[in-house]
């Protein structure tokens, strides 16, 4: 269930992300040749101020996304019709901490 | 009531669906990094496997299907763009793909 | 030409059943004629409407073998399949008697989207001069031609699994009034349909438009109401 305000959160979060995830895939598609390794990750990202915001820019859009996301889904797919802002807002701020403590473990 | 763009909204939901459980376990394994880097390392080795490998081309897949998806639905809605989508909406499929397949001979 | 066997769904809301009929095949036989066959030679107590048999009232609309048709305007050799027909009440709607489902909820829905005339000028004053080529006007145009049938209604899963959705029909209906300059409310309409139950929550997937039976692309409409109070948003913001 979406009003005019969540509509236009899930598309601007949608817009951000959409450089972010074509170069993520792009990254993937690049670091993946040879195996991944702990040392390869950290040297890309530690102590990189370009990483952190990028990756925690990322984790902030990604989370109102999917918190927004996910309560469409509850909605229509579990039948939920109260407590949906508690959904929507909990996955988003539960993704958002785990997702913010991954940037800094490998920043 | 199954047509294309049906099809196309039900595997924009379903692989936003997944990558939305997905995301908790990546940011998990991420943060071993400081927590646990040979925890990390050993996590990192799985992903040597064949069937682990295809499961990395699916998470492949399924993100780049939801942007390109995303894309298209957008361009549909906030530009006004509706001839051709059902073109648009295979490309995009195509296009995931694509990108999956380049991934995994990369990976291999 | 043979035989057809004909499963209708029956029964009250409470009480479900489906019952089989044979009825004979006619050349260039429609649906319709199918269930008034039906209704004539096998059991009176069957309950269904129509009324224009034209494609002009949209009272005839049901759901045949799985698909929302206007029954009046479906050719039998089209939709059959094996020589088989299922014939059920629209779907997304609460069913009274038979193929007779309530259609409240759908009109309902039209007052609540504000999808109703609201006059800007008063009975003594001229008429608007409206060209028809104005851009509004051909955008409000494509859309006027909606019989109310609820097909496109029956048709959406986002209905289904949001009742409280507007649905394709009445949202069009808003859009057509967005767009006609003789309309005195047109915020507020916008308003209307960005609500709970508003245009956000389609979702693209296009069956309306797909099978509406006049043509008519309530998805395209649809967008067109996102994309209004986008701005309209983001004007205020
Ligand atoms: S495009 Fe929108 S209104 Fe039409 S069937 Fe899909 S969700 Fe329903
Ligand atoms: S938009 Fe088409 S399908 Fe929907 S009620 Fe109007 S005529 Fe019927
Ligand atoms: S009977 Fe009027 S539209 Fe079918």
């Amino acid at each position: 269930m979406l009003n005019a305000r969540l509509f236009l959160l899930q598309r601007l979060s949608a817009l951000v992300m959409a450089p972010l995830v074509l170069g993520h895939l792009a990254l993937m598609i690049y670091a993946i040749q040879g195996g991944l390794s702990v040392g390869e990750i950290l040297g890309r990202t530690q102590g990189s101020w370009f990483w952190g915001l990028y990756y925690g820019l990322f984790v902030l859009a990604v989370s109102v996304h999917a918190g927004i996301g996910l309560r469409v889904i509850a909605h229509e797919w579990l039948g939920l019709r109260r407590g949906l802002d508690a959904v929507t807002w909990g996955v988003a701020v539960g993704l958002g901490l785990l997702g913010l403590s991954a940037v800094l473990a490998v920043t | 009531m199954r047509r294309p763009l049906w099809f196309a909204f039900l595997l924009h939901r379903v692989s936003g669906l997944l990558l939305a459980l997905f995301l908790p376990v990546h940011f998990w394994v991420l943060s071993l990094a400081v927590r646990d880097a040979d925890a990390l390392e050993s996590f990192l080795s799985l992903t040597e496997r064949p069937l682990v490998k295809l499961a990395e081309m699916g998470l492949v897949f399924l993100l780049a299907v939801h942007i390109f998806g995303g894309l298209r639905l957008m361009a549909l809605e906030l530009l006004g763009w509706s001839s051709g989508q059902k073109t648009a909406a295979a490309g995009a499929v195509a296009l995931s793909l694509g990108a999956a397949t380049l991934f995994l001979l990369r990976a291999i | 030409m043979g035989t057809l066997i004909v499963n209708v769904a029956r029964g009250d809301a409470t009480e479900r059943r489906s019952e089989r009929f044979e009825v004979p095949a006619y050349e260039s036989q429609t649906v319709l004629d199918v269930v008034s066959w039906i209704q004539q030679n096998a059991d009176p107590t069957l309950s269904y409407r129509f009324a224009c048999r034209v494609g002009m009232c949209g009272s005839c609309a049901m759901m045949v073998n799985g698909v929302p048709r206007w029954t009046c305007r479906t050719h039998v050799q089209k939709v059959a399949k094996g020589g088989a027909l299922q014939i059920a009440p629209l779907r997304n709607l609460p069913v009274i008697k038979d193929l007779v489902v309530d259609m409240d909820p759908f009109f309902d829905k039209w007052v609540a989207a504000k999808a109703v005339h609201h006059p800007s000028r008063g009975r003594a004053e001229p008429m608007a001069e409206i060209a028809p080529d104005e851009p509004g006007r051909v955008t409000a145009s494509a859309g006027i031609e909606c019989i109310n049938c609820a097909i496109c209604y029956a048709a959406c899963d986002t209905v289904s699994g949001s009742p409280d959705y507007l649905g394709p029909a009445a949202l069009q209906r808003a859009w057509t009034l967005v767009n006609d300059a003789k309309d005195g409310a047109r915020d507020a309409i916008l308003d209307a349909v960005s609500g709970q139950g508003g245009c956000h929550n389609c979702h693209s997937m296009g069956s309306c438009t797909t099978h509406c039976p006049n043509d008519l692309d309530p998805l395209s409409a649809i967008a067109g109401l996102k994309r209004e109070t986008m701005r309209k948003a983001l004007r205020r913001a």
